[in-house]
């Protein structure tokens, strides 16, 4: 069983990466469970096609402890059998969403969700490795594979460059390490080589490139993946793609993140100044 | 100047005063309103609202997870309990321990405040492994967490590991460690997470050759008797053992003038070499469920749980012991079975059908339940705040098997005051339950033996087993002789205040 955790700045579209991902892995006849870590819960309303409402804090709110769960009540089914759960959270604005983190996969665990069966666990985690309840999944014996969702926009890349920083943390001490980089585009100047040279520089990879098509809105409209919803669709071979490079990706290394600074010149390098000149 | 005791200072002129002006001060309402209201605590009305009560708990036999890991770390040789986590918890562990024990009690905490609630608790960590390793000199560094440590998602393997390579502690020392929040389950989770912890790391890659000893697991049992009495039993039988986790010589150490840190435990080359031992026997069922499931899938060895309380337990807890071992029940065990079956039957005529109530932890209830249905005793409230729906499903299963079983119910999760509203309702002969069941003694009038954990107000109860033939002998010494005695203060001014009874 190998497990995956997808980090990546706020909005730049892992919880739809991941889920087109796994649908792409699923086809090929890996048995995949995903596992939401984000108190919104959206990570795997593209493979049920709803909203989960039964997670796993949700429904620990509802009967009143997480003892009181079984574990039917919140791992769910989804399109070609793929394993759905979410984690789930408070409110905003109150109580500690990390926690909320760590009972989840805690409950997960001891109630047998993660069976001999499965080929691919993928942990979709919310925005930022804020806190140590976000780090859960990269804890000792679980996900020992990340990849890092990011665009050509500098704050994306700022993120990723931190999520590095988190995983170099527990790199040293566990046996953490960073698969690559996928770039979903937001067609920024420069984006392809921009991401090749942040991965280099992060001793990683570009993993893939995903360009950007409005085949996913579509079908995120209807709660469906690419996949699911326009199989012939070029859209769809991207995700095919990735799917079987991360499948086949031995490329697994400790990142090495950039200082500020190094940052702001890479970018100043590859895109902004010299377009901006242009514009000039 | 004379000091005055405490029973008498609040009975002086100025106390009783003081207490008076605070009445006034506060507003308080009438004597003759509160004493209505405190009337009506006592009816069914009163009772069917306080079962339906949500938000509070008041008196839950319970205590957090982290209490029972550290006293689970206690009982390996040269082992400090190392916990993760703020000072105010652990000083509330120690005190808790050293009340219950009247031993002090040595543990290490790091100390955590605001900035490592923010920062992450690596440094705290790192700098206490390094104190309590200079400073202590232990063997071994049982690490546990508290609260604070599990909200903030502390990695303690992780840090583990960066203190090692820092080299603040040997690489050979060991430091195994279990995930302890408080606000999940109880002491009872706490021991068993401790001690999968423990097992799992200082026997991983120790697989040899199989030997003919049996490893016995107590749980989380504060009766340091039990532990000689195993032993002794163990001894008479001829069965080689290790009892793991074994805390009668840290909670009862000999005085000697002399303070030792480390008084005894179980030797860690014997818990090394637990792994190979041809059986492990667990003494409590809801406190080692994790160990024991660990121990079944990768000691490959055979396991066991029976809680010998009760003539019939201990039977079957010598059938299965002797059936393992190969070994035939010797006469002077057969003798002390004889001698507890005798106490029983001079007993019973007083102890049958009295109504009881329990409260307690799960394994101790089950054997109280077994035992006392053995004499013919009718529990009718059984309240275990800690207990799971397993736990109220095997209980009902007991009260099933035995006629005297038919009253009994079980209540999981409640609290002392639910019991309190049953104890009023359905009044019961005596009742079962830890030193804060005093309260209720105080508010019903009924007599208490106190079996358990903790017991704050009575000395000594601990040094005796409860467990195996003798702990039958025990048992009946107490729960007939707090009869007799309230029989005493009953009649003493009648003519049926007798010399024999």
């Amino acid at each position: 069983m190998r497990q995956i955790a997808i980090y990546g700045k706020g909005g730049i579209g892992k919880s739809t990466t991941t889920q087109n991902t796994v649908a792409g892995l699923s086809e090929a006849g890996y048995r995949c469970m995903i596992v939401g870590c984000d108190p919104k819960a959206d990570a795997t309303r593209l493979i049920l096609h709803k909203k989960a409402q039964a997670t796993v804090m949700d429904m620990a709110r509802e009967r009143g402890a997480v003892e009181e769960l079984e574990i039917e009540d919140v791992l769910l089914t989804g399109f070609k059998d793929i394993k759905c759960a979410e984690s789930g959270g408070p409110e905003p604005g109150v109580g500690c969403a990390g926690r909320g983190v760590i009972t989840a996969i805690n409950f997960l665990e001891e109630n047998g969700a993660y069976s001999d069966d499965l080929d691919f666990v993928f942990y979709d985690v919310l925005g930022d490795v804020v806190c140590g309840g976000f780090a859960m999944p990269i804890r000792e014996g679980k996900a020992k594979e990340i990849y890092i969702v990011t665009s050509g926009e500098m704050m994306a890349m700022y993120a990723a460059n931190n999520i590095s920083r988190g995983i170099l943390k527990y790199a040293q001490s566990g046996g953490v390490r960073l698969g690559g980089l996928i770039c979903n585009s937001r067609k920024t100047d420069k984006e392809y080589e921009l991401i090749s040279e942040l991965a280099k520089r992060l001793n990683t990879q570009m993993i893939h490139f995903i360009p950007r098509d409005n085949q996913v809105q579509r079908a995120e409209l209807r709660r469906m993946t690419v996949i699911e919803y326009s199989p012939e669709h070029p859209q769809a071979d991207e995700y095919r793609a990735l799917a079987k490079k991360i499948a086949e990706n031995r490329n697994l290394v400790i990142p090495t993140p950039l200082n500020m600074d190094e940052l702001e010149q890479l970018l100043m390098d590859f895109g902004i100044m010299d377009n901006e000149e242009a514009a000039a | 100047m004379k000091i005055k005791d405490h029973n008498e200072l609040f009975q002086q002129k100025e106390y009783i005063e003081q207490f008076e002006r605070k009445k006034e001060f506060e507003n308080c309402p009438s004597d003759e309103e509160v004493n209505k209201i405190a009337e009506w605590t006592k009816t069914e009305e009163y009772k069917e609202l306080n079962f339906k009560r949500q938000h509070i708990k008041i008196n839950p036999a319970k205590a957090c997870q982290p209490l029972g890991a550290i006293f689970c770390a206690s009982g390996f040789e040269g082992t400090m309990p190392f916990i993760q986590g703020a000072q105010g918890c652990v000083a509330y562990f120690r005190s808790h321990l050293s009340r219950h024990f009247k031993e002090p009690f040595a543990a290490i905490s790091t100390s955590m405040t605001e900035d490592a609630a923010v920062f992450g608790g690596l440094h705290n960590m790192i700098e206490g492994l390094e104190n309590a390793y200079t400073l202590y000199k232990p063997k071994m560094l049982a690490v546990s967490t508290t609260c604070m440590t599990e909200v903030i998602g502390d990695d303690l393997n992780a840090f583990i590991k960066q203190a090692r390579e820092k080299g603040v502690i040997p690489e050979d020392l060991l430091v195994p460690f279990a995930h302890t929040p408080s606000f999940v389950g109880s002491y009872i989770t706490g021991y068993d997470n401790m001690l999968k912890g423990i097992l799992s790391k200082i026997t991983s890659g120790k697989k040899a050759e199989q030997n003919d000893k049996i490893n016995f697991i107590m749980g989380f049992n504060t009766y340091t008797g039990d532990y000689f009495e195993l032993k002794r039993l163990m001894n008479m039988l001829g069965v080689k053992y290790t009892i793991l986790a074994d805390v009668s010589n840290i909670f009862d150490s000999p005085n000697t003038g002399e303070y030792k840190l480390y008084p005894g435990g179980t030797p860690l080359d014997d818990t090394i070499d637990s792994i190979n031992s041809m059986a492990t026997f667990a003494l409590q069922k809801y406190s080692t469920q994790k160990t024991m499931e660990y121990i079944a899938k990768q000691w490959n060895h055979k396991t066991a749980v029976a809680t010998p309380i009760g003539i019939k337990n201990t039977d079957s807890f010598f059938d299965d012991i002797c059936s393992i071992a190969g070994r035939q029940i010797p006469k002077e065990i057969e003798d002390e079975r004889g001698r507890a079956v005798d106490a029983m039957i001079d007993s019973h005529p007083y102890v049958h059908g009295k109504r009881f109530a329990l409260v307690g932890d799960p394994d101790i209830l089950i054997g109280l339940v077994s035992f006392l249905m053995e004499m013919g005793g009718i529990p009718v409230h059984i309240v275990c705040t800690i207990g799971d729906k397993k736990f109220e499903e095997d209980m009902n299963n007991l009260l099933n098997s035995s006629p005297f079983g038919v009253e009994g119910k079980v209540y999981i999760g409640k609290d002392m005051w639910h019991l309190r509203s049953l104890m009023f309702t359905e009044p019961v002969d005596l009742l079962i339950g830890n030193s804060y069941a005093k309260f209720l003694w105080g508010d019903t009038g009924t007599p208490l033996v106190r079996i358990g954990f903790p017991l704050f107000d009575r000395h000594h109860l601990h040094r005796y087993p409860i467990i195996g033939y003798q702990g039958v002998i025990n048992l009946v010494n107490w729960i007939v002789n707090t009869i007799l005695d309230e029989m005493d203060r009953k009649t003493m001014n009648t003519t049926s205040f007798d010399v024999i009874r």
